[in-house]
């Protein structure tokens, strides 16, 4: 009673008790907000809306690749100087190609995915008002928004965007003689991420506060719903990763702009000439940079995984199988990212030696991984499975990673990688099982958690079409890669035309391209149907729509500021008791019964 | 026009099954909610059934299509892509049994266990046995590829042998330059601030400089320069050492299924052993224009794709013959030191050489 006592009184201290929400100005409630569920709106539909340019980018460079030789003058129309005879320009292609990448990444499946669901359900989720530091939370909001005005911008500059990839390698990204985009628009993308950075150490520091700190009576760890196992590692991975991207990002500008040689030595640049520096490491940047890049892989996956096997077992009305074995599989991936970053990098030259170490421990987290996949099996097994849209893109969830994971196997063996590296092979592999898994992880929490975050309900048969054209179109696109990968066609190549032995994919590439632009489409689809079911959605008038044990389920249904009008509820078991004892579910919050068993 | 009539018929695809959803949930609600759901329940029951089964035709039918245009239909052209290919072929057999396996379960999962009236669900929440199970097989398996694939990388990583053939390969924003280190088989020093793209493409030390602090180094005068295209011997290992004039580059060879960085101030090596000349593989593909290409595998800028060159695989003696009528670059810059009795004959490939090279430069 005295945990909740302070819970109430350190929520007052902000100012925010719900007898003041008739005070609170538009300002204030929609745009300033410091409630945990409007900021993870704000993340929502701002991910979103880089989701649909992020995408529209990939159109755009599929149109190149799938159709080289055809002249598009309305591109032209849309794009101008970029698209010069109705063609897009290589600059403009790697220019689309770079910004597609860090785009979706970083503020699509990064912010977008942990911004939102760390910010709606570990409050909601552990039984607390808000978070630990509303205050950051909104800092954390505003500093992505900041990030996505400034990357935003680059895309108007004279000499165009940030042209050398998401990894923006020196000395490439160092040096704007070597790349027109690699001038202005390379100040304003490292700004960008800067900020990005910022936000997400902000909302990191924040998520792993509340949890360790907030969790109401009752609600001990291993009480814990995976969800909040899985954001809570995606936060730690977060705050000990970001600030090594950030080091890394200072020293580039000093590169850059101050004459130092961190990452230069021994540069001639055509048109230029010798430049004076000597001495540094471009190689140095890809440890700094992969030691942040590859913990992101799993920054952008846990979250997904954990939301996953909430809805997996929700809509099994099953228990999750292996409990413990999932929160530990979690730390173990959590652990094994920060130890395998160099398999980014086999073919740099690096010391085959610790290549060998690198190839052991990357192949390690194939372990974890089956744990993860074999009890996501078992929890279907002899469950009674409701096909929500939710619970489609959660088993969609499954196959992918299922597909992307197995070629990790392929790629993780530098015996393999030394012909697949950086081709499109490796696009498959990472758009499968990240990029596309990760998207359908956070369609399913959006699917699943829409009534809870607006009181309305989605269309389902605009879900199901959502997840049959998305799942079959995904597979059509990315599958057929593998082969244009084991050919050696290599990654970021504008036009495949002058050479003999990857010039015979033409066909397939048209064919990727148009399906792309399907599933583009019916994305579009999702998004009206979001949009309109916020505002004329069929209001839900049970307050636990799918029959769920979590905690946010227990709050109306449109919940105040401060989450529970009264007390917050007192936690009293695990949040997977479906089925038992006959019983079709047992809220968390309900006391164990004297006539119940033991699991 | 087209462009606003696709729009247009697109918009029109979009209200048409906006529509119908909208119609299908006022029916929803008329039928009532349960029995609604139980009706789609089936239906994407099915689905995932059909997903199965069509989805592992497509596994097939994807197989047919492009396999052979994959390049593994064709033999590894080096001793170590035949090691390489090896591998994929053991991964290949181990993850495609877990794939199949692993997808069917889900699938037909899914389908069997749909919700019916009256099932009872099995509460099983835990069972060491199956956990420790699946903690284990994959760890023995997974054991087995490391070895093999540690065993191949110590291979693929160890010294080349010492009568290996040795390129110095030099990547810069887009093309290669390629040096052979001469009669006296030692490569002479080079220093990236005497680059002249006119004469000295590498910046091969061949004046004393006080101010840059460098003395001549007679090993330069008799290194042999060649830019886009470089040969090399059938069945002679081949040693490459990488490096970079500007940003960092990739050697990817495809055919001999090997890639390796070019990196600016930081050499790389990795060496190959041909296994069919050129000739060889225009018969094996079937294809009369086929070329072992040089691609750059590492994002150099906006002319990254173009960054082509060419290794033309030979048999020793045509390679000697190639070897004779090379000059060395010193004489390209120095054309007065050529020898005499030679220096008419000498004049004239070198001209043309340089004609070459700026005719590949033109191109691009």
């Amino acid at each position: 009673m005295s945990h909740e006592a302070t819970l109430h009184t350190s929520h007052d201290a902000h100012g925010h008790h719900d007898h003041h929400e008739h005070h609170q100005s538009f300002i204030s409630k929609y745009i300033f907000s410091m409630d945990h569920k409007m900021i993870a709106k704000q993340f929502l539909i701002t991910g979103m809306i880089w989701a649909v340019l992020g995408g529209l980018m990939s159109v755009f460079f599929r149109l190149q690749l799938g159709f080289p030789d055809t002249s598009f003058p309305w591109l032209e129309t849309i794009l101008g100087k970029w698209a010069k005879g109705g063609h897009i320009t290589p600059e403009a292609y790697y220019a689309l190609v770079t910004t597609h990448g860090t785009v979706l990444v970083f503020f699509v499946l990064t912010a977008g995915l942990s911004g939102t669901f760390a910010n709606f359900l570990i409050p909601l989720q552990i039984g607390a008002r808000d978070m630990a530091s509303p205050f950051m939370n909104m800092l954390s909001y505003w500093f992505f928004f900041l990030a996505g005005v400034v990357m935003l911008s680059s895309m108007f500059v004279e000499t165009g965007p940030f042209s050398g990839g998401w990894t923006a390698y020196p000395p490439l990204s160092a040096l704007g003689s070597a790349s027109p985009g690699s001038k202005t628009g390379m100040d304003l993308w490292i700004v960008a991420m800067a900020l990005f950075v910022v936000s997400s150490l902000l909302g990191g520091l924040n998520y792993i506060a509340t949890v360790l700190n907030m969790r109401t009576k009752g609600m001990s760890m291993t009480r814990l719903p995976l969800t909040i196992w899985a954001l809570f590692f995606t936060a730690v991975l977060g705050v000990l990763s970001f600030p090594v991207l950030f080091s890394g990002f200072i020293l580039l500008i000093f590169d850059r702009n101050f004459g130092t040689s961190f990452y230069l030595s021994d540069i001639f640049v055509n048109g230029v000439g010798a430049l004076p520096n000597e001495g540094g490491s471009a190689i140095l940047y890809q440890h700094l940079f992969w030691f942040l890049g590859h913990p992101e892989v799993y920054i952008i996956l846990l979250p997904a995984m954990g939301m996953v096997s909430e809805i997996l077992s929700t809509n099994s009305r099953k228990p999750i199988f292996g409990y413990m074995a999932m929160v530990g599989s979690l730390f173990a991936i959590a652990i094994l990212a920060f130890l395998v970053w160099a398999h980014h990098m086999f073919v740099t030259g690096l010391n085959p030696f610790l290549g060998s170490v690198f190839v052991l421990l990357t192949l390690l987290i194939a372990v974890p991984s089956a744990i993860k996949v074999f009890n996501w099996l078992t929890t279907l097994w002899k469950g009674n499975i409701r096909f929500t849209p939710a619970m489609l893109f959660a088993i969609g969830f499954v196959s992918l990673f299922i597909s992307g994971g197995l070629t990790g196997i392929w790629l993780g063996n530098s015996s393999i990688d030394i012909h697949l590296h950086d081709t499109y092979f490796v696009i498959a592999h990472f758009h499968i099982v990240m990029g596309v898994a990760s998207m359908f992880g956070m369609f399913a929490g959006i699917y699943h958690w829409f009534p809870k975050m607006y009181g309305k309900l989605m269309n389902n048969t605009l879900g199901y079409i959502h997840f049959w054209v998305t799942m079959i179109g995904a597979y059509l696109i990315f599958w057929p890669m593998h082969y244009e990968g084991l050919a050696g066609m290599p990654r970021r190549y504008y036009d495949f035309s002058i050479w003999e032995s990857f010039k015979q994919f033409g066909d397939l590439n048209k064919f990727i391209s148009i399906v792309v632009f399907v599933v583009f489409a019916v994305q579009l689809l999702f998004l009206l149907n979001f949009f309109y079911s916020i505002i004329k959605g069929r209001k839900l008038t049970n307050p636990n729509p799918w029959d769920s044990n979590t905690l946010e389920w227990t709050t109306p249904i449109n919940p105040g500021h401060g989450n529970w009008p009264g007390e917050i509820p007192e936690v009293y078991r695990w949040a997977y008791d479906y089925g038992k004892d006959g019983k079709e579910f047992i809220p968390q919050n309900v006391p164990i019964g004297d006539d119940e068993s033991h699991h | 026009m087209t462009m606003y009539l696709s729009l247009a018929v697109i918009l029109l695809v979009f209200v048409v099954i906006f529509q119908i959803a909208k119609a299908s949930e006022y029916v929803a609600v008329l039928k009532g909610e349960e029995q609604n759901r139980k009706q789609t329940n089936k239906i994407n029951g099915f689905l995932m059934i059909a997903f199965l089964v069509l989805g592992l035709i497509g596994v097939w039918y994807c197989n047919k299509l492009y396999f052979s245009k994959s390049l593994l239909s064709v033999e590894a052209a080096s001793i170590q892509g035949e090691k390489v290919d090896m591998m994929i072929y053991w991964t290949l057999g181990v993850t495609g049994v877990v794939f199949i396996a692993t997808q069917i379960l889900l699938f037909v999962l899914a389908y069997k266990y749909q919700e019916k009236e009256n099932r009872k669900v099995y509460f099983f929440a835990h069972s060491t046995f199956l956990e420790l199970l699946w903690t284990s097989v994959p760890a023995i398996v997974l054991t087995g590829l490391i070895v093999f694939g540690l065993k191949n990388w110590s291979f693929f990583t160890s010294e080349a042998p010492k009568d290996a053939l040795q390129v110095e390969v030099t990547g810069k924003q887009f093309g290669w330059i390629f040096r052979y280190p001469g009669k006296d088989a030692t490569f002479g020093k080079k220093y990236f601030k005497v680059i002249d793209p006119a004469s000295n493409s590498l910046g091969l030390i061949w004046r004393d400089s006080a101010e840059l602090n460098l003395k001549d180094d007679p090993y330069s005068h008799d290194d042999i320069v060649t830019e886009g295209t470089m040969y090399v011997v059938k069945g002679k290992p081949c040693k490459l050492i990488i490096g970079s004039r500007d940003v960092i580059h990739d050697v990817g060879l495809s055919q001999f299924r090997l890639k390796m960085d070019a990196v600016p101030g930081i050499p790389t090596t990795m060496w190959f052993t041909p296994k069919f000349t050129t000739e060889e593989m225009k018969t094996k593909t079937g294809n009369p224009n086929f070329q072992y290409e040089i691609s750059c595998d590492q994002m150099c800028g906006n002319g990254h794709y173009s960054m082509k060159g060419v290794i033309v695989v030979v048999s020793q003696e045509e390679y000697d013959a190639w070897l004779a009528k090379q000059k060395p670059y010193y004489f390209s810059a120095f054309p007065e030191k050529a020898p005499v009795e030679k220096a008419v004959e000498a004049a004239k490939p070198a001209t043309e050489m340089k004609a070459a090279t700026t005719d590949s430069a033109a191109k691009k």
